[in-house]
Order: C-alpha cells, then structure tokens, then sequence
C-alpha cells in the first residue's frame, strides 16, 4: 500500500502524463502488429522508470525531469509549408557531393532527398517502410537496442521514421551519406527517429548526421536513436553536427558494434539546442579494431549539453581513444562522461581518453566524469581530464599584436577546439564542423 | 625633432608594491634609446606597461603617444597605433599558424586604422620577402607560433612581426637573452634594417653586448623606478666598467 503510493508520487514527478500522448499518437505509429506489441512493451518499460532524473548515476548531470519536463506530443507530418521551409534551412550544412536523405519533423522527406541512383552495394529503406512490411531479419534488431534506458525505451515506442541503410560487403561508398534532422513545424512537438546503417565485410563509407532548426522552430524536441553495425575489415566515418535551435531538446542515443579488424571514427560537436543529451555505447566484438571518438561541446547562455560514452572492449588487441573538448560561456552546463570497460578477456587493450574544458565566465560549469573499469591485467589504458580558463598570457600576447579582446579569445578558442575537430578525415566535413563552431564565435559578438 | 613617446612621472604598482616611482623619458622620431640596469629596477615594467598589459596600476604620471593618451587605449589599440612591444619571452601557442596568427593580426591593425585588409597574395609575397630577409624558412610559418621554436628562432619571428606590422615604436625586452652570438647578430641586423626616421626604438638590456649591434643614440640607466642617468652611447661602456652599483647607492 505504502509502497505502490510512493510510486505514484514518484510518477507524477514526470509532470505530464506522457502515457495520453502514447495512446493518443498510437494509431499513427507505423508497423505490423509484431511492432505494436514490441512498441507496447517498449512503452511500459519507460513508463515504470519515467524520465531520467539525477540520482540515477548515469544522468547525475542531465536531469531530464528538471531540465525538460515533460515529452511533447508527436509532431504532425510535415505540411508543404513546413517542407519548404525546411528546404531553405538545408544550406546550412550542405555537403558538396554528399548523399542527402532529410527527415523533416522525424518524417522522411522524399522531395528534399536522394534516393535514385544507389551506388553499387548501397540500399536504402526508411524504417517506416521496414516497419510497415515487415522484414523479419531487421525486427529482431530494430526495435529493441537496450529498452533499460528510459530514453531508449521512449524512442523505441515511438519512433515513426528514420533511414535503414545497407551497404554490401567490399562496397567502397564515395558520396558521404548525410541525414538531415530538420524541424519545420512552427508548434512545440516531439520526433521521434531511428535510423540504422549496416556496414558490410571489408565495406567502407562515410555518414553525416545534421540537426538544424527551420527558421521559426521553437521549442521541440528531437528523439533519435542510431543503430550502427561496422563488418570484419570495415570503415566508417561517422560526424555529427547539433545546431539546433537555442530552444530545442536533442535526446539522441548511438548503439555501435564493431566487427574485427573493422576502423569507426567519429566526432560529434555540439553548438545547438537548448538541451542536449548524446549517449553512445561502442563495443568491440572482433579483434584488433579501432575506434576514434572525438567530440566539441560549445556552449552559451544557458545551454546545457552532455556528451555520455561507454566504449566496451570485450576482446583482445582494440585500441579507443577519445579527446573531447568544450567551450563553456555565461551559464552554459557542459558534461562529460566517459567510461572504458575492459573486460577480463581483453588483453593487449589500448584505450586512451583525455577531456579538457575551457571556461570562459565565472557562472559556466564543466563535469568530466572519466571511469576506467579494467578487468584484464596486460592492458594500456589512460584517461585525463582538466578544466580551466583562457591563458592570460596568451591573450596578452595576441591584443599586444591588434587583435581586439573577442579576436584573440576566438583565435585561442579555435585552437583548443582544433585538436578533436582535426580528427575528422574528410576536409569538406572538417571545414562544415569548423564553420560551425565559426558560427557560434561569431554568435558571441 | 618631433617627440613620439612621452613618459612622464610615471608611478606603477603592481599588487601593492610600488616597481616605478616618478619614471620620466621622451623619446623622438628616428631614435633609438637603450634602457639599461640591474635586475628588478623596473625595465620590464616599463615596456609592459606601454604595452598595455594587464595587472599593473597607474598610479600617476601619464604616457603620451603622439600626444595622446597612452594609457586609455586598450593593448590592441596601441598596436594599431604603431606601439610594438618584442617580448623577452615570446609565448607559445599551439593550434594557432604562424600565418594564420600573423594574417589576423596584421588586418586587425589595418582595419583598426580604416585601411583596407591585405589580399592573400600580397600578404603571402609580403611575409615570404620580409621571412627571407631574417633566413626564416617556411616551414616555421606553416608551424603553430612559436611552437617548438628555438629561442633565436623566437626572438627572430618577433623581428618578423615588426617588420610586417611597421609600427612607428619598437620595444625591444632583453632581446639578447637566451641568444647564443650568431643569433645575436641575424637578430640585431634584423632591427637595424627597420632603423628609420619615422620610426624609434627602445632597446631594453642588461648588456652592453647588444647595444654593439644595436648602436643607441641615448643611454638610459634605471635603477629602483626612475631613471638615474642619461647620456650618449659611451654611457654603455662606463656601465661596462663599473657596474651598475655607483647608480643604486644614488638612487
């Protein structure tokens, strides 16, 4: 008795019962009646945790029930208007040569994207498609990463689009594939997207991630989850740039699995969203793989961004490493969290991680949280982690040259940031981060 | 003669310790002072305070610059006002290219004074004439500033800036420190390609070994915050000889 109230009390912390807008946005979901159910269940699991708060250790720093509330309801498809508008924003991430597939409002937008003439071994669904007719192979995958997040769970309730891409074994992908998450609509609402991208043996590509704001998006809410399998032998590029709007929520999750021999470098730089939350968990599942995770928070105002890895090294001989920088101004909340697992039978492991934070006013906080968890005994791991402001002597140095205050704090700044972004291969999408982080420089005045 | 720089009964405190007490020098077009003295008599405070750098009060005295007021303009207005201080110890700064660096920096001050921005090719072929004249090799300039630089290597790309910038003032902080003779003489051959008469320098030394390279027209010795003697260049040769104690005990 006792207990089941402090259960309800413990619910209605939620604020709004998000359980009305499941059962109201239900009939629009798509999917076979396999889906329904693994939606249902999916549903029930984030309904008993209800969203993640502070005192679950994995989300000390994000409080979701603080910080965001309550989820939006889900947001309408988009209109003409709202394609429209959400074609003109595209400019802002356009990737010269690159493969544009857009989801505007967690919708796939054919009108604004690519899909004639796959390259040999590329192919491209959206998974409302896959979720709609049924493909036996991918339901097993699809709906169920790890529901024991809460947030997991949500999407996986949810989730309405998203592109599920494959590419055969030995196919050498050229063109970038670049998502675009576009919000369009001009009412608060929630999308919900899960996109996945199977890499074949020996197969290699390039994938891009955009969430940009339509002119006049308010506040909303991006819910994505990424599913990513890399074959033995395989590479991928993985970059992903948040310039969402100053009001917006971005609550996206990765799941990666690397084959043997199989290269994944990915960089992620948040300068958007008012919210934002990315957790990923890398795990090696074949030997002497490698894994680069590189990532830039820069943040103003009040934003709040936290940057949340697991790298799972199960095997022997893989090597990790991860540099993370961030940029925090006024009251901006930046969060780091970076755990290494090493498991008995990884022997021969080389993880390395290093985050550094730069603060640039007396309000603005940093939290790196590092953790190593090592189990093996022949292994080289490391991890640092230091906080603090710009150099005075630096900044001296560059005014006594002409450079105006905000110059030479922009110059050091790039500097700092320079290191993870110079982790990205390709130069055209080095360029597209550090026009980016251009942006928010020049945002500051 | 057209006074460039006025310093008159300047008082500076650093976190509540008095450095200069009353320093006073006037320095013209087309001269080149050398201010010499012991360690903590307050030289580098002097150059630093011209600068513009940060941590020093201004008690009293003021700082004219073509006759205006030195000490309202922020660091990086002096420099566009032809104020160029050489530190002693230049600093490193990974991540930043030399050219990058050197590109700001010189368009900053350009745009500063309302003239247009320099067009990458002429600044190109203006770095890579001025660099070749100071045997700087490119690949210096394609490093991150001063990373990785030897020390004659610093002070060298400092002579750099100051041939690029062309301010009217140069502040040379213990340029000869950490320089072996070679390095030394490309360093000072260097600043004295940049004599001229529109231009003035002051040589900050311990040294009268520089000032054979540099040749003063003036000869300042600090002592204890002021400026306890002034003379011509055989001023530097009498501190060679006898030291520097005959100027504490007068101070």
């Amino acid at each position: 008795m006792n207990v089941a109230l402090t259960r309800a009390e413990a619910k209605s912390e939620t604020g709004h019962a998000p359980s009305d807008a499941f059962a109201v946005a239900r009939a629009r979901l798509p999917g076979t009646a396999e889906v329904a159910a693994a939606r249902q269940q999916a549903f029930d699991a984030y309904q008993r945790a209800g969203l993640p708060h502070r005192r679950m250790e994995d989300w000390k720093y994000t409080d979701l029930r603080m910080l965001m509330r309550e989820v939006l309801p889900l947001a309408a498809a988009p209109d003409a208007t709202a394609l429209a508008r959400a074609g003109a924003a595209l400019k802002l991430h356009a990737i010269e040569g690159a493969r544009r597939l857009v989801l505007v409002d967690g919708v796939f937008a054919p009108t604004l994207s690519e899909l004639a003439d796959p390259e040999q071994g590329l192919g491209i669904r959206t998974l409302r498609e896959v979720l709609e007719t049924g493909d036996a192979a991918l339901h097993v995958q699809l709906p169920v990463p790890d529901n024991s997040d809460a947030m997991v769970a949500l999407n996986s309730a949810m989730m309405t689009d998203g592109l599920v891409i494959e590419v055969a074994d030995g196919a050498a992908l050229t063109r970038p594939l670049h998502v675009v998450h576009i919000a369009g609509g001009a009412t608060p609402a929630a999308m919900f997207t899960r996109s996945m991208l199977r890499l074949g043996d020996a197969a290699s590509a390039t994938l891009v991630e955009s969430y940009i704001a339509a002119e006049g998006a308010k506040a909303y809410q991006v819910h994505d989850s990424l599913l990513l399998g890399i074959g033995d032998g395989a590479r991928l590029d993985h970059v992903r740039l948040v310039e969402d709007g100053r009001e917006a929520f971005n609550i996206s999750s990765s799941v990666v699995r690397l084959g043997a021999k199989a290269h994944f470098n990915t960089f992620g730089m948040t300068s958007g969203s008012h919210v934002s939350r990315y957790q990923a968990v890398i795990a090696f599942a074949g030997e002497d793989s490698r894994v680069e995770t590189n990532g830039v928070n820069l943040l103003n105002g009040r934003q709040h961004a936290d940057s949340t890895l697991f790298l799972d090294h199960a095997v022997p001989n893989c090597a990790s490493r991860e540099i993370f920088r961030a940029v925090v101004d006024d009251r901006g909340h930046s969060v780091f969290q970076g755990r290494i697992i090493v498991r008995p039978k990884a022997q021969k492991t080389d993880a390395k991680m290093m985050t550094r934070a730069l603060l640039l006013s007396d309000e603005a906080e940093a939290d790196n949280k590092p953790e190593l968890e090592i189990f093996a005994d022949d292994v080289t791991c490391g991890h640092g982690a230091t906080t603090g402001a710009l150099d005075d002597s630096l900044l001296f140095y560059l005014r006594a040259r002409g450079l105006s205050e905000k110059q030479a704090q922009a110059l050091l700044i790039q500097a700092f940031v320079g290191e993870a972004i110079e982790q990205i291969a390709s130069d055209a999408l080095r360029e597209l981060a550090i026009s980016a982080a251009e942006r928010w420089l020049a945002a500051r005045g | 003669m057209t006074a460039l720089l006025q310093v008159k009964d300047l008082q500076v405190r650093v976190e509540e310790r008095e450095i200069l007490h009353g320093l006073s020098l006037t320095v013209n077009k087309g001269e080149v002072h050398a201010i010499m003295g012991p360690n903590g008599s307050g030289k580098s405070t002097l150059s630093h305070v011209i600068a513009g750098k940060p941590g020093y009060e201004v008690t009293g005295g003021e700082i004219l610059f073509n006759g205006e007021d030195l000490l309202a303009m922020a660091p990086d207005q002096r420099s566009a006002k032809g104020v160029f201080l050489a530190f002693q110890y230049p600093v490193e700064i990974p991540g930043v290219a030399t050219m990058t660096f050197l590109r700001t920096a010189l368009n900053a001050q350009r745009k500063a004074r309302g003239e247009s921005e320099f067009s990458t090719p002429d600044f190109l072929k203006k770095v890579r004439s001025v660099a070749a004249s100071l045997n700087i090799p490119q690949d210096m300039l394609r490093r991150g500033v001063n990373v990785g630089f030897s020390g004659g290597e610093k002070k060298r790309n400092e002579i750099l800036q100051m041939a690029l910038f062309e301010p009217s003032l140069c502040i040379l902080d213990e340029m000869d420190s950490g320089l072996d003779i070679d390095a030394l003489r490309v360093a000072a051959d260097g600043v004295n390609a940049l004599r001229s008469p529109d231009r003035a320098m002051v040589v900050i030394t311990h040294y009268q070994r520089l000032l054979n390279y540099i040749v003063p027209d003036v000869v300042h010795v600090m002592s204890k915050g002021r400026v306890v003697k002034s003379g011509g260049k055989e001023l530097a040769l009498e501190l060679e000889a006898s030291g520097y104690a005959q100027f504490e005990d007068a101070a």
